[in-house]
């Protein structure tokens, strides 16, 4: 539509050249056409095409991430349907469900989106963002891991308005160039905490990751902190060695490349990223106790559950997940014992062999969604060093 | 003859309709919602009460960091005034026919993306940057001189980005002095420095304010420097205001912290006008 409004006004503009229109008339011609490019284009244009009803919006969480999901999941699918998948990002998780409560009506701009952790599930769902799939029409359901889809159950009664797609840790990456491998091993976590290593270290502005890993260095579970005064004085003590809070991943990936940091923690699919760039000297340390998180695909409330639904069962295709898992260097919800797991993705960072994540240790909803605030204020304080 | 008082408005209306959507409406807004109350899961309750403006005074730190930002912004203007006002009076002065190409080197950065420019920093001034890259070759250090993750990097990269809008403003005003006041002064006996000093100078001075409370408010407001360039404890009040808005979704909050500065800002820019006069600012814009 919007090639044949171009085209109308190419020829207007050819007809005033040639004499045939008055000034006054391609004057309004040259409006009328503005107005209607404006509202087929664009913003509303892209408002228009997610609201049609062959096309579906999916956003996420844009660098190797998005690239690896428009390759393998979204190419390959519009080309078996003919569905076009409108493709968004976004920085981190906390700016979208900004966006996505900003929008009118509320979510009702947006269809899919990436989800890092189940404590997001349960925001999408405590703001009323949910839907109620019918898991008969993703088959392939059948085929991820029960495990991976409990925690998501018991918050919307057994239902799902996601379906779980990959996991992975927010952990500790050092360069081996600087530091030993032994001296790795034995500190731990406590690595993020070294003075010898002052000015070096990297972290995440994220409160949760900070406060987790100094319950991990005070020697307490943190998804039951009981000292938290510990876990304030032990982020007290770090920020003085921090060099930099990073924001973003491609911002994490460039301080460890550069080697502005000599360790930090990170998310281990951007590591294994780097590392097959040919930064083999950055190696991932996982202390006990990592980070541990597993993705989903959230469908919003007032989204075309049909197309939403054939490609989440499209995405979970065996040949579709375990090449997005490669793309983005994050294992997939697939579950290994029942669908064969191909190498280069069994040998991931974190790839769980026995299917059912014990040993993984994940945030707990309930517990970290109810100190946001709080725990999120007093942690910018840290931050900030006031 | 009857004036048609309506004209002006009807020709107006369109710019007006702009800035009461664009500006006023979202200025509203943003006063609204800092009265509102946040509930625990993030939604935003209406009500009317002032809890929000109380917690950013409850304790020293919302106001340091509003202090650390007037800082910032206080050290970047004497800076661009520092650094802009040589090349505007160069611009003044010269008669070179490569003028109007010097001038667009000015106006060069803006062709370039704010976040490129300000992330390219990151490969001048890190570690394994630029300089510190030559200097280690050269010989001259041995580690690495850590200029990146620190305040001065903010300033650099505040700089980069608000030195143009000091160069333009100072020169629209140099541009407007006759020149001939200039040699009556050194007709009468004035050395070349007397005649800047009693002559140039203060009559530039409008456009050195203009660029000073100009550089002053986009500092303020500005979030990219110090959140790329910045290290712990170099975040101004524009992050903190993005940390309550999309970290924790208190918008209340943060709309109170922005309405704070808005009011901050007001009064500042109204006490330029009572003084100064704000004109100065649009002429740097549209050249008389």
């Amino acid at each position: 539509m919007e090639k044949e409004l171009n085209q109308r006004l190419d020829d207007v503009y050819e007809g005033v050249k040639e004499g045939q229109i008055s000034r006054r008339d391609f004057v309004k011609y040259l409006t009328l056409s503005g107005v209607a490019i404006g509202l087929t284009g664009g913003p509303f244009g892209l408002m228009r095409e997610a609201l049609a009803a062959k096309s579906i919006r999916f956003d996420g969480w844009g660098g190797t991430v998005s690239e690896a999901f428009r390759k393998h999941a979204f190419e390959p699918f519009t080309k078996a349907t003919g569905i076009k998948v409108i493709d968004g990002e976004f920085g981190n998780a906390d700016s979208y469900l900004t966006r996505v409560k900003a929008s009118y009506p509320p979510g009702g701009e947006y269809n899919l989106a990436h989800l890092s952790g189940v404590f997001d599930y349960k925001r999408y769902v405590d703001l009323g963002f949910d839907v109620v799939l019918d898991e008969s029409k993703i088959p392939n359901l059948k085929n991820v891991m029960p495990a991976i889809m409990e925690p998501y159950r018991k918050i919307t009664n057994g239902k799902l308005s996601a379906v779980p797609y990959d996991y992975g840790l927010t952990t500790i990456a050092y360069n081996s160039k600087h530091i030993s491998d032994d001296k790795a091993k034995k500190l731990g976590a406590a690595l993020l905490w070294d003075k010898d290593l002052k000015g070096k270290l990297g972290s995440w502005t994220d409160w949760r990751t900070n406060i987790w890993y100094a319950a991990l260095k005070t020697g307490q579970n943190p998804n039951d902190i009981k000292d938290l005064k510990a876990v304030w004085n032990a982020l007290k003590e770090q920020r003085s060695l921090i060099k930099k809070y990073w924001a973003s991943g491609a911002e994490q990936m460039s301080l460890l490349a550069n080697e502005e940091v000599y360790a930090s923690i990170v998310w281990s699919g951007r590591v294994k990223t780097l590392q097959n760039q040919g930064h083999t000297h950055l190696k991932l340390l996982i202390p006990d106790g990592a980070f541990s998180w597993q993705e989903c695909i959230f469908v919003m409330k007032g989204s075309d559950l049909e197309v939403a639904s054939k490609l989440l069962n499209y995405m979970l295709e065996p040949e579709c997940a375990f090449a997005v898992a490669r793309g983005q260097s994050y294992p997939s919800s697939l579950d290994p014992t029942k669908v064969k797991t191909p190498d280069d993705v069994s040998s991931l960072p974190g790839f769980d062999k026995t299917g059912t994540l014990k040993g993984y240790l994940f945030a707990d909803p309930g517990y970290w969604n109810s100190k946001q605030i709080d725990w999120a204020e007093k942690w910018d304080r840290i931050m900030a060093g006031k | 003859m009857k004036e048609k008082w309506w004209k002006p408005w009807l020709l107006l209306s369109p710019s007006l309709t702009a800035v009461f959507l664009l500006l006023v409406v979202p200025v509203c807004f943003v006063v609204v919602y800092s009265f509102w109350l946040r509930s625990p899961v993030g939604q935003d309750i209406p009500a009317f009460q002032f809890g929000n403006y109380a917690k950013f005074f409850a304790d020293f730190f919302y106001p340091s960091i509003l202090i650390s930002t007037i800082r910032v912004a206080l050290e970047t203007v004497f800076l661009c005034l520092l650094m802009g006002y040589i090349p505007a009076y160069f611009f003044y002065k010269t008669e070179s026919p490569f003028k109007p190409a010097l001038m667009i080197l000015v106006m060069l950065p803006f062709w370039i993306s704010f976040i490129i420019r300000t992330l390219s920093w990151v490969n001048i001034l890190g570690d394994s940057g630029l300089i510190n890259h030559m200097l280690i070759k050269l010989g001259l250090i041995s580690e690495p001189f850590a200029m990146l993750y620190n305040e001065g990097a903010v300033i650099m990269g505040l700089l980069q980005y608000l030195l143009p809008f000091m160069i333009l403003n100072i020169y629209v005003s140099l541009d407007g002095i006759d020149k001939s006041l200039v040699e009556a002064a050194k007709s009468l006996g004035s050395t070349e420095w007397q005649a800047f000093r009693e002559v140039t100078l203060p009559l530039s001075l409008p456009g050195v304010s203009a660029g000073c409370l100009l550089v002053f408010v986009l500092t303020c407001g500005t979030y990219l420097p110090p959140m790329i360039l910045g290290g712990p404890g170099n975040e101004m009040i524009a992050n903190l205001i993005f940390k309550r808005v999309i970290g924790t979704l208190d918008w209340p909050f943060g709309s109170a912290i922005s309405s704070i500065l808005l009011l901050l800002l007001v009064m500042i820019v109204y006490t330029y006008n009572r003084y100064m006069g704000i004109s100065q600012i649009f002429k740097a814009l549209s050249k008389e």
